[in-house]
């Protein structure tokens, strides 16, 4: 069998921009010193003309992207997660959301895998800020080929898209033949009837392994990836907290507000059923290589399996 | 400018006037102090200079104008109504449940070009505006108005650079210098001076200009137009309260709504400067 491909969807961001240029002539791309890094730099090689370095003034760049978007343009606004959702959050609110322009915000090194930088960078609060703004779209790709799509996708709808992209490294496992992306619509990757493991970015491909541990055990696994947080799938959720009962989520991200949390609201009113919750918990993170960093946060399939096992023995 | 436009000016600007003491009353909220130091320019930039045209709120080339200091939408909102963007009977609704007028703009009501009242952060989207027809060849000014008090934000100093890194020429920032904020004098508070060096620093135009005077006004933008490769802030010298003899320079007006009498008194000393510009 062929090594698995990997890439990190913050080069997936930057070649999609690059490439979906020429069709969309009203893209243009923003960052605030880190061209280098969120890979808008690769856009910049090829579009100079189109792309705007704001310096590093994050607050600026977002009322920029604002005002650009008035005047008829799709500005991708981007910078790392942290400063994206976190220092520019305020103006994001009033600026973007409010009047619900048509700005994209591109958010790389999202989550604790941003590693060796440590805790003033890991933006594990971004999904769970996003979220309470009104009218805001979060998209939070697994791969490649998704991220790639989403892109394209954010571009296509007209509004305010807070889109997450991180620095490690990911496994490309979607086809980009047959991939399809929509904005809302969560896909269902394995089929079971135990329970379901309810993954976004990162970790759906370490749910996909753990859905396999767990197999071996004799427990049928659904795996759900759910791209889009907001708005989030509520029909494919809660159909999966009927037919299996019990629903673990799986996110590079605080326990507390994102992807684990929507799927609880969600539940709630649909289907009351048991939700573990799996992401960083209520804590910051700290320095570390990315692939250390998740297995010490439980952000990995070994323990993805060791949880939904001992929550499968506690469900009735 | 002939005696004749400067006294049309003037009259409108006093209507401009009443229509801000007339919706901070029936709101029984809001800030009148600080609208009452833009009603001038205001008029001048809708009436005199801006290409606007209230059937087309839209229209792609238009003029932009963003209001920073977001809180002065009353006096937005009442130049608005005055040129033809919406009724004047909704000024009488100004920030009531289910009325047009938000107490602070919104990009949804006719002539508002951007939603706007945390403050620092309009002069951003100004910005944005003013990158977007540069990079698409237009024509179209972009003007922002910001509180003397406002520019203590950071963000303001964000965009400052931005906008003479890029070369803003169609931008044109209006600061207006009442020398007061809420918590007192800008001197007192936490004060923002030098304004005019400040932006100098920042590789701005400055202009001075007196906020109440047509001929200052109309040469102060005039110059702006003169400027190639620089954003111009217009450093405008305003009485905050200006038409109103009990609120003029008293920071207690800042954002208190007149009551029923003081709403009789404003709108009488209103009307008899009204009359002796119309008579």
């Amino acid at each position: 069998m062929a090594e698995v491909q990997k890439k990190a969807t913050r080069e997936s961001y930057g070649e999609a921009l690059r490439d979906l240029a020429e069709k969309y002539p009203d893209l243009v791309v923003l960052d605030a010193d880190l061209a280098a890094a969120t890979k808008t730099g690769i856009f910049q090689k090829a579009y100079p003309e189109r792309f705007f370095d704001c310096g590093i003034a994050e607050a600026n760049m977002m009322g920029v992207a604002a005002g650009l978007a008035t005047a008829g343009k799709i500005p991708f606004a981007s910078t790392f997660a942290m400063f994206a959702a976190g220092r520019a959050y305020e103006i994001v609110r009033n600026s973007i959301g409010y009047p619900h322009l048509n700005v994209k915000i591109g958010a790389t090194h999202a989550g604790i895998s941003v590693g060796e930088d440590g805790a003033t960078h890991q933006c594990n609060e971004d999904i769970a800020l996003m979220r309470t703004i009104p009218g805001m779209t979060i998209l939070n790709p697994a791969d490649d080929v998704e991220a790639k799509a989403a892109v394209e996708a954010a571009i296509l709808y007209k509004g305010p898209v807070y889109l997450r992209f991180g620095r490690l490294a990911a496994p490309i496992f979607n086809d980009p033949q047959t991939y399809q992306f929509t904005i809302g619509k969560g896909l269902t990757l394995r089929e079971g009837t135990d329970l379901t493991l309810v993954a976004t970015g990162l970790m759906v491909s370490e749910a996909l392994k753990a859905a396999e541990l767990l197999e071996a055990d004799g427990i049928s696994v659904r795996v759900l990836n759910i791209h889009t947080i907001k708005p989030l799938d509520t029909e494919l959720i809660c159909q999966a907290a009927r037919e299996t009962g019990l629903l673990i989520t799986v996110e590079e991200h605080s326990v507390i507000g994102g992807l684990g949390g929507a799927v609880a609201e969600a539940v709630t009113s649909c289907c009351p059923v048991p939700v573990v919750r799996i992401g960083v918990n209520d804590e910051y993170g700290h320095s570390g290589s990315a692939v250390d960093l998740l297995k010490e946060f439980g952000l990995c399939s070994d323990n993805i399996a060791a949880v939904a096992q001992k929550a499968f023995s506690e469900k009735k | 400018m002939n005696e004749m436009t400067k006294k049309q000016l003037q009259a409108t600007a006093c209507r401009v006037r009443m229509g801000v003491i007339e919706g901070t009353y029936h709101a029984k909220s809001g800030h009148p102090g600080g609208s009452l130091s833009i009603c001038d320019t205001l008029t001048y930039l809708y009436f005199a200079k801006m290409h606007v045209d209230p059937k087309q709120p839209e229209m792609a080339d238009r003029d932009r104008l963003v209001l920073s200091k977001g809180h002065c939408a009353p006096a937005l909102y009442s130049v608005l109504a005055e040129r033809g963007f919406f009724s004047k009977e909704e000024l009488k609704s100004l920030r009531h449940i289910g009325a047009l007028l938000q107490g602070h703009p919104c990009i949804h009501i006719p002539g508002v070009d951007m939603s706007s009242g945390s403050l620092g952060q309009g002069i951003s989207a100004a910005c944005g505006m003013a990158l977007a027809a540069k990079t698409d060849n237009s024509f179209y000014k972009v003007y922002t108005i910001l509180g003397d008090g406002e520019i203590e934000e950071g963000q303001v100093w964000e965009a400052a650079m931005f906008a003479a890194h890029y070369q803003l020429d169609s931008l044109v920032a209006i600061v207006d210098n009442n020398g007061l904020q809420i918590d007192g004098k800008i001197t007192d508070v936490c004060s923002p001076e030098p304004i005019p060096e400040k932006f100098e620093a920042f590789g701005w135009h400055v202009i001075p200009m007196d906020a109440h005077d047509f001929d200052s006004i109309e040469a102060a933008f005039a110059e702006a137009e003169t400027i190639v490769g620089k954003p111009v802030a217009i450093i405008q010298t305003s009485v905050k309260g200006k038409g109103v003899s009990f609120m003029e320079n008293q920071v207690g007006w800042h954002g208190k709504a007149p009551n029923e009498t003081e709403y009789q008194q404003a709108m009488a000393e209103l009307t008899t400067q009204l009359k002796e510009l119309e008579g």
